[in-house]
């Protein structure tokens, strides 16, 4: 491989003897290996194996030579090491004592019924835990919340600046753009009856009350619960946290309150510009494909959107921005072995908070349905 | 044993010269040179934040100094991460301070990454010289299935010391090899790095400041200090010194303390 002139190694067999020759070492284990396949064909009558030949053995070698005689025996059959240099005597015997320690017992495969058992109690376990850190939550919250001072002023309104105020140009364009998208789709259906008007209604009311705080989640479940995700648990690989822990700090008042206070803060306001936005989005589009000109828009907004409409949609995004902040902190400290449990941690987090979110919504959907809201 | 492949027998396996490194407005080595032989364990000593680890660092191609040559094997180690460099690789092996084993790997993947990447061999019987290396080690059968974050710190480092040894390298580098393990197991392993030395016949280069190792298994010792070379030679050379860092590093109460333990266990080793 390296030089044209370094020796190969080989593995052979002729007139009942294995010839080993060559240097054995680890970068010939792949050529060692297709001559040993090609011997175990033929599945000869040898019976010794001949290792004056090797001129170099290593570990790797060695371990090679020690299989290809134990594979021989377990055939059945006895084959004799003869000619092995007494330089490499001691490396062989090390390997032939080392290879019965490493017998090893394969692991027993699980059942269908185990796997489904240890699915559904991890599931169990998890709920539990996550309530245990909730109500863990919730009493440190009352407790700062009743001695302000406690509250880490400093780092909430910084999460404020890092999860509100970067996050506006992204959920501008991104409301904006799915005003745009339910315009049109709502623009073509109503063309047919020519009730262009109700544009507002269906525009309005559905990015209010629904859209909106739904995209404004997402987009921070993926931005910044994600971030929390992460930086949690790093700071539980690096130990960060036990130190935190050791010198006397709730770890939760230090890193889960400001984060969740950030984002129940954050998120009605950011809902709030989408809403704008979105409005924007689909006006733009009713007054060019509707004929609905601004002014229109705006007097039959005042009259067709109900006020709750608006206040269910914030008032539901204060609730998606705990589910987030819980679930992303949560997993967050669920994180134990290395950096592995990072990368996984962060999109179970991510994965989870929206799917609770969208959950949340739906049984918000039904009870307000229910109650005639 | 083995055959020299390029090269000399004789030729330093190693060989800084003239090296200095500039980190920003920090100088951290000053006209660096050293040179390593065949077959010997050479040690780096040197008080905290000297540049011992900066300097295998830059042996090992990780790092460029800003100006002098190293040579590993006789080949420039700036071209080792190219992909020339790659015959060089399989020659030497690494063992990191603080193991830097894969964490999403067990121990046997860990140990079986370089025979993988390197070897065309089948995985069964990379998986076999696996765990001869991790029973070499001295680490328990079942240990091979565990995940290092499992391990402890002194199992981890064995572990490390296995995937450096699975190519069988001619040559190994060990940064700070007992640091952090209690002298018990500290002794362990540098009882374990002459054995394996002498089996495999290694060349061993290591960085380390632990002066009960140094005493052990050190043929030979350079001192670093303030960026420059304060001295080479033999233990028993260097405390001989009249630089008065190296005395205050080599008589300082803990350096007298494994001086005396080394005699004792010189005589030990006679009677």
């Amino acid at each position: 491989m390296r030089t044209e002139t370094e020796p190969e190694a080989s593995f052979a067999a002729d007139d009942g003897r294995l010839s080993c020759e060559g240097p054995w070492t680890v970068p010939h284990l792949a050529t060692l290996e297709k001559h040993l396949k090609k011997i175990g064909v033929r599945r000869g009558t040898e019976a010794v194996c001949d290792a004056s030949g090797i001129t170099a053995l290593d570990t790797g070698g060695a371990v090679f030579l020690h299989r290809a005689l134990v594979g021989y025996r377990q055939q059945g059959r006895t084959l004799e090491l003869q000619g092995l240099r007494p330089e490499f005597t001691e490396l062989f015997r090390m390997v032939e004592t080392h290879w019965a320690s490493t017998e090893v017992e394969t692991a027993v495969k699980q059942g269908w019924l185990e796997r489904w058992g240890r699915f559904i109690w991890g599931q169990l376990t998890q709920g539990r835990r996550m309530l245990g850190f909730l109500g863990e939550n919730t009493v440190v919250m009352g407790r700062s919340l009743l001695v302000p001072t406690r509250i880490r002023w400093r780092g909430l309104f910084n999460r404020i600046e890092q999860d509100g105020v970067h996050a506006l140009p992204i959920t501008g364009l991104l409301t904006f753009l799915i005003g745009v998208v339910i315009a049109y789709q709502g623009a073509e259906q109503l063309r047919k009856f020519g009730t262009n008007i109700f544009i507002v209604d269906l525009v309005g009311i559905s990015l209010l009350r629904e859209i909106a705080p739904l995209i404004v989640a997402i987009l921070i479940a993926g931005r910044s619960g994600s971030a929390y995700t992460a930086e949690i648990g790093t700071m539980q690989v690096t130990e960060e946290l036990d130190a935190v822990r050791a010198l006397g700090i709730s770890p939760i008042s230090l890193l889960v309150l400001p984060r969740a206070l950030a984002l129940v803060i954050a998120m009605p306001l950011l809902t709030v510009y989408a809403d704008a936005f979105g409005v924007f989005g689909g006006m733009l589009i009713a007054s060019t494909n509707l004929n609905v000109s601004f002014t229109e828009f705006v007097a039959r907004f005042e009259e067709a959107v109900a006020l709750r409409h608006f206040l269910i949609g914030i008032g539901k995004s204060v609730f998606f921005a705990m589910i987030i902040a819980l679930v992303a902190c949560y997993q967050g400290f669920q994180i134990r072995g290395g950096v592995e449990d990072v990368g996984r941690y962060t999109t179970r987090s991510v994965v989870q908070s929206i799917f609770l979110v969208i959950v949340f919504d739906a049984i918000c959907s039904i009870l307000l349905n229910w109650w005639h809201l | 044993m083995r055959m020299a492949q390029a090269g000399a027998v004789d030729d330093p396996v190693v060989e800084v010269s003239h090296v200095n490194t500039q980190f920003g407005a920090a100088m951290v080595h000053e006209d660096v040179s050293l040179s390593v032989n065949r077959g010997e364990v050479f040690a780096i000593a040197g008080g905290n934040g000297c540049g011992k680890t900066t300097l295998l660092r830059e042996i090992i191609g990780l790092v460029a100094p800003s100006s002098g040559t190293i040579r590993l094997f006789g080949a420039d180690s700036q071209a080792l991460q190219t992909f020339d460099g790659r015959a060089i690789h399989r020659r030497f092996g690494v063992m990191f301070q603080y193991g830097a084993l894969f964490s999403s790997l067990t121990l046997a993947e860990n140990v079986a990454v370089p025979l993988r990447e390197h070897t065309g061999i089948s995985p069964q019987l990379a998986r076999d010289i696996a765990a001869i290396k991790i029973a070499m080690v001295g680490l328990p059968p079942d240990s091979a299935a565990k995940y290092p974050s499992e391990l402890s710190g002194g199992m981890r480092r064995r572990a490390a010391l296995a995937r450096a040894l699975v190519m069988d390298p001619e040559l190994l580098f060990l940064d700070e090899p007992t640091a952090g393990l209690d002298p018990v197991i500290a002794a362990t392993f540098d009882d374990l790095v002459l054995s394996l030395k002498q089996m495999l016949g290694l060349t061993v280069v290591m960085v380390t400041h632990d002066l009960d190792s140094l005493w052990r298994i050190a043929n030979r010792v350079a001192v670093l200090g303030s960026g420059r070379v304060l001295g080479v030679g033999t233990m028993a050379e260097l405390a001989q010194s009249h630089d008065p860092f190296i005395r205050e590093y080599f008589n300082g109460p803990r350096g007298r303390a494994a001086r005396e333990q080394a005699a004792e266990n010189l005589r030990g080793r006679r009677g």
